[in-house]
């Protein structure tokens, strides 16, 4: 894959010793086309869900709670009929994206989804996050210490097959059933599930970088253990587990509009795409833009998710560099 | 060899004693009780409920709990708190409904992805291969329910498929050949759906593993000899990128009870997942506790037989 931009630098190859680790990344990353058009609608879509908590929320001007019964499913771009109150008109009289069942303004709805879905996505992948590389951390730093007469990485490992065994989905789904119904917990059990292979790579990172020389000379620079696990270690254990990440970011959200198809998705008052989705389904002969829309909206925000990820993958893959320059 | 196959059955064997225990910890330290699944209903008196949570042992200590469960499960006599029928006769049933579903469904991905992924990594970077990869994309990012229901639609109105159900309603009194040809035909549309997300998955993987190897030098020899490039990607490429793809059968398996959830409440397949998903509504513990440790069972298993064919495959690999 060779563009006529990298055949007018010869001196690339020289250049790329001066290079640091994240501009050798971006360059490689912004050759694939796919990844930049991913990252564009990610930028879209967190600007989107900002403007849209504060046009829902803060500042109303598109109200995705109003009733207005005698417009209930009117198709996408049509007009508001005239027997509404004049606080219940939308903006400008039209409904860009139709109503629904109860004639509240789809638009607003999915304007409000967007962040509602995106932060269910981004706080369960913290929350795996934290516990993942707490995990794989301290298996790989301090794994040849000893809790009693088990090895410290051995415990913490057979626990995470443990949780690998469990049947992921339904797990959620039982949790999920059980506990009272709340957008946190949602998040939380998403979280607390999707953590297993965030441990195994920065457990498997940590383990060679351990025997590396530059955490040698820190520790004969006399640095706290501290000091070198989050200085030294963790920013250089960050590759796989930003990756993972962002492709985890795209599966919680297919996760949580999975549960509310199965009716233990995200309770009202909030909308999220994937309860516009699931509660759209009753209505697929009547009114098909209630499915479509929020359908289309999470295959795009998840598809630019996994674009972003595997361009990265790509990118930060050393062997896949030198083949791509 | 035979030391190693104890030894990792033996750990195993713990595993599992703890899958099971934390398993019922989940469930009895969540909010929540069976007993509590219809607080309307009348007819349940507070002695009756009592009585019931007798019956089931709800009121003994968790381990109690937990001891009555492993010695009902193994000894077969453990009820369904719903129904109070044989937990394990049920989920035999609903197994077999779910298995036809689950092999047609495997069987598709796998004829499907290889010469899908083996075709993009040989014409890596042209049209056909960039087209596959934007379509893969977008099959694993979108909700397998929002797919099947807009291709629900068109089957159903372009080639009046069924999509409801194992059998046409009232086919019981037909003959044989007809009645395995009408168990075929319901099969087609959710298999086929099911199978959509595997094929793009798994035909992503084929090609990054045909492209690790492609590029090597004794692929280079075998064009350098003048062999034709059919005996060159399948003879020498494929059979190299194959190894890994040994280990993923065994989790294969699992997908019959976790991954089912969804296509089965779709397509209303009495399977596993549904008999999960009913179980899950009525706070059906033995059943759920159940189901969770069979699939449990299958993983493992599933990951026993690939580390085994992993090592009877590749003789890099020794059992130390």
């Amino acid at each position: 894959m060779t563009t006529p931009a990298e055949t007018a630098l010869p001196n690339a190859e020289l250049l790329g010793a001066a290079e640091t680790p994240f501009q050798q990344v971006w360059r490689t990353f912004r050759k694939d086309r796919l990844a930049m058009a991913g990252l564009y609608v990610l930028i879209a879509l967190i600007a989107l869900a900002l403007v849209g908590k504060l046009l829902t929320e803060w500042w109303v001007v598109f109200d995705p709670t109003t009733v207005r019964l005698p417009d209930k499913l009117r198709p996408p771009f049509s007009h508001a009929s005239s027997a509404l109150a004049a606080d219940q008109v939308p903006p400008l009289g039209v409904y860009p994206f139709g109503t629904d069942e109860l004639g509240r303004n789809v638009f607003a709805r999915v304007l409000q989804g967007s962040f509602v879905s995106l932060s269910v996505g981004i706080v369960a992948v913290s929350i795996s996050l934290v516990i993942g590389v707490t995990i794989g951390g301290v298996a790989g730093f301090y794994g040849k210490r000893k809790l009693g007469p088990f090895g410290i990485d051995s415990l913490l490992m057979r626990f995470t097959d443990i949780v690998l065994c469990f049947p992921t989905f339904f797990l959620i789904l039982t949790v999920v059933a059980l506990l009272p119904p709340s957008i946190y917990n949602i998040m939380a059990v998403i979280g607390m599930t999707s953590w297993m292979g965030t441990a195994r790579f920065v457990r498997a990172e940590f383990l060679s970088l351990r025997e590396r020389d530059f955490v040698l000379a820190a520790q004969a620079l006399g640095l706290s253990e501290g000091r070198i696990i989050f200085r030294h270690l963790v920013p250089n254990a960050m590759a796989p587990v930003l990756v993972s990440a962002s492709i985890d970011v795209a599966y919680a959200i297919l996760t949580e509009s999975g549960l509310s198809f199965l009716g233990f998705g995200v309770r009202p008052p909030f909308a999220t795409w994937g309860n516009i989705l699931a509660d759209g389904r009753n209505y697929i002969f009547d009114a098909p833009w209630l499915f479509a829309i929020p359908g289309c909206a999470i295959l795009m925000v998840v598809l630019a998710f996994n674009l972003v990820g595997e361009g990265l993958r790509d990118a930060m893959n050393p062997r896949l560099r030198k083949r791509a320059s | 060899m035979w030391r190693f196959l104890l030894r990792t059955l033996w750990q195993r064997l713990w595993l599992l004693v703890f899958i099971s225990i934390i398993s019922h910890a989940v469930i009895h330290l969540a909010p929540g009780q069976p007993t509590e699944v219809d607080p309307m209903n009348p007819m349940m008196k507070a002695a009756d409920i009592a009585r019931i949570r007798q019956a089931f042992h709800l009121d003994d200590p968790f381990y109690l709990q937990y001891w009555h469960w492993l010695g009902d499960l193994l000894s077969g006599e453990l009820k369904s708190f719903r129904d109070g029928l044989p937990v394990l006769p049920k989920i035999w049933d609903r197994f077999k409904n779910s298995l036809p579903l689950f092999l047609s469904t495997t069987l598709i991905v796998w004829t499907l992805s290889f010469p899908t992924g083996i075709h993009a990594a040989v014409t890596r970077g042209s049209r056909y291969d960039r087209a596959t990869t934007f379509l893969a994309y977008a099959l694993i990012s979108v909700p397998g329910f929002f797919l099947s229901y807009m291709l629900i639609l068109a089957m159903v109105q372009i080639f009046h498929m069924p999509v409801i159900g194992l059998r046409t309603f009232g086919s019981e009194g037909s003959p044989w050949h007809l009645q395995v040809m009408d168990r075929l035909w319901h099969l087609v549309i959710p298999s086929l759906m099911a199978a959509l997300t595997g094929i793009a998955v798994l035909s992503r993987y084929v090609r990054s593993q045909m492209l690790e190897v492609i590029d090597q030098d004794y692929v280079r020899t075998a064009r350098a000899k003048g062999l034709d490039e059919d005996t060159v990607v399948y003879g020498h490429a494929l059979r190299n990128a194959l190894l890994p793809f040994v280990t993923m059968f065994g989790f294969l398996v699992p997908g019959l009870i976790s991954g089912s959830v969804i296509f089965e409440q779709i397509f209303a397949w009495p399977g596993l997942g549904q008999l999960g998903y009913e179980a899950i509504l009525s706070r059906d513990f033995p059943m759920i506790l159940t189901l969770n440790f069979i699939a449990a069972v299958l993983t493992l298993l599933g990951i026993l037989v690939s580390d085994v064919l992993y090592a009877l495959v590749d003789p890099r690999i020794r059992v130390e």
